[in-house]
C-alpha cells in the first residue's frame, strides 16, 4: 500500500533539521518502537541495510550505540545518550555519527509525539551546535563543498522570496 | 543582461538583483567584457544539494515506511493480547 511520500523535511533555521511524519498507530506504540533494539532492527535504515550491533540503556543518562551495515559490508556506527524521556510523548538524546571528524560534532535530537483520532504525528528536530556542524551532518557521505553550496542556496532562496 | 531579461516580465533592475544573488551563491559565473557581463550557469553545487537532500530524505522515508508496517504488527499483537486477557 505505497502512497505518495508522507515525510516532510524542513530546515527552519541555520541549526536545525525537522522531520515530520504521521503513523496509523497510537502514540504509545510509536514511542515503544524507539525504546528497544529489537524494534530498531525491524525498521531503522533502508531495506538492504542491517542493524549489525545495538545497545540501548533506555533511561535518562543511559547510553545507546547502533551500527548500521550497508549492502557492501561497510559499517556506520552511531551513538548517544538519553537526556530526557517523557513516556509516550518525548525523547531527547544526543546523536553522534561515530567516525573521525564528524564525531566531534554531536547533535541533539528531540522526538515528540502527538496523537489525534488514533493517528500519531512524529516531529523529530535535529539540532546542531553550530551551522558548520549541521552542514557537516548534511554532507556526511557527500562531496566536499556541497555544504557551502547548500548555505548559499538557502540564502538564495531567502532572497528570491524577499 | 538585456538578453537575460527579455523572456521575463520583470524589470532589468530585478534581473540584475537576481543575478547578483546567483553570483554570490556561486551558481553562476560572470565575465567582465567591457559593458557586457555574460553569465554562465554553474549547476554542480545545485546537483550536490539535490543529491544530499534526496539521500537523507530517502533514508528516513524508507525507515518510516518500515516503521509504519512494523507498527501494524505491534498493534495486532497488542489487540491479540488484550483479547487473550478478556478471554481468561
Amino acid at each position: 500500500m505505497q502512497q505518495t511520500s508522507k515525510l516532510t523535511v524542513t530546515l527552519p533555521n541555520d541549526l536545525e533539521i525537522v522531520l515530520t511524519r504521521s503513523f496509523d498507530a497510537p502514540k504509545h506504540l510509536v514511542f515503544e518502537a524507539f525504546t528497544k533494539c529489537e524494534h530498531y532492527a525491524r525498521w531503522w535504515g533502508l531495506r538492504d541495510m542491517t542493524l549489525a550491533q545495538c545497545e540501548m540503556d533506555f533511561r535518562v543518562g543511559g547510553r545507546w550505540r547502533r551500527v548500521l551495515r550497508m549492502p557492501d559490508g561497510s559499517e556506520h556506527p552511531f551513538r548517544g545518550e538519553f537526556i530526557e524521556i517523557v513516556p509516550t510523548e518525548k525523547i531527547v538524546q544526543t546523536f553522534v555519527y561515530d567516525v573521525e571528524f564528524i564525531r566531534d560534532h554531536p547533535s541533539i535530537e528531540t522526538m515528540e509525539l502527538t496523537e489525534e483520532g488514533g493517528r500519531t504525528t512524529l516531529t523529530a528536530t535535529v539540532r546542531h551546535k553550530t551551522k558548520e556542524a549541521r552542514d557537516g551532518h548534511l554532507q556526511s557521505g557527500m562531496e566536499s563543498g556541497a555544504s557551502e553550496s547548500y548555505d548559499r542556496l538557502e540564502e538564495l532562496l531567502a532572497e528570491l522570496q524577499g | 543582461m538585456k538578453e537575460l531579461a527579455e523572456p521575463f516580465s520583470i524589470s532589468q533592475p530585478a534581473i540584475s538583483k537576481h543575478l547578483r544573488v546567483l553570483e554570490r551563491a556561486n551558481l553562476i559565473e560572470r565575465g567582465r567584457n567591457a559593458q557586457l557581463r555574460p553569465a554562465r550557469l554553474r549547476a554542480e553545487p545545485l546537483r550536490d544539494v539535490a543529491e544530499w537532500l534526496e539521500t537523507y530524505r530517502r533514508f528516513w522515508d524508507v525507515s518510516f515506511d518500515r516503521l509504519d508496517d512494523y507498527l501494524s504488527e505491534l498493534r495486532a499483537k497488542e489487540s491479540q493480547e488484550s483479547h487473550d486477557r478478556t478471554d481468561r
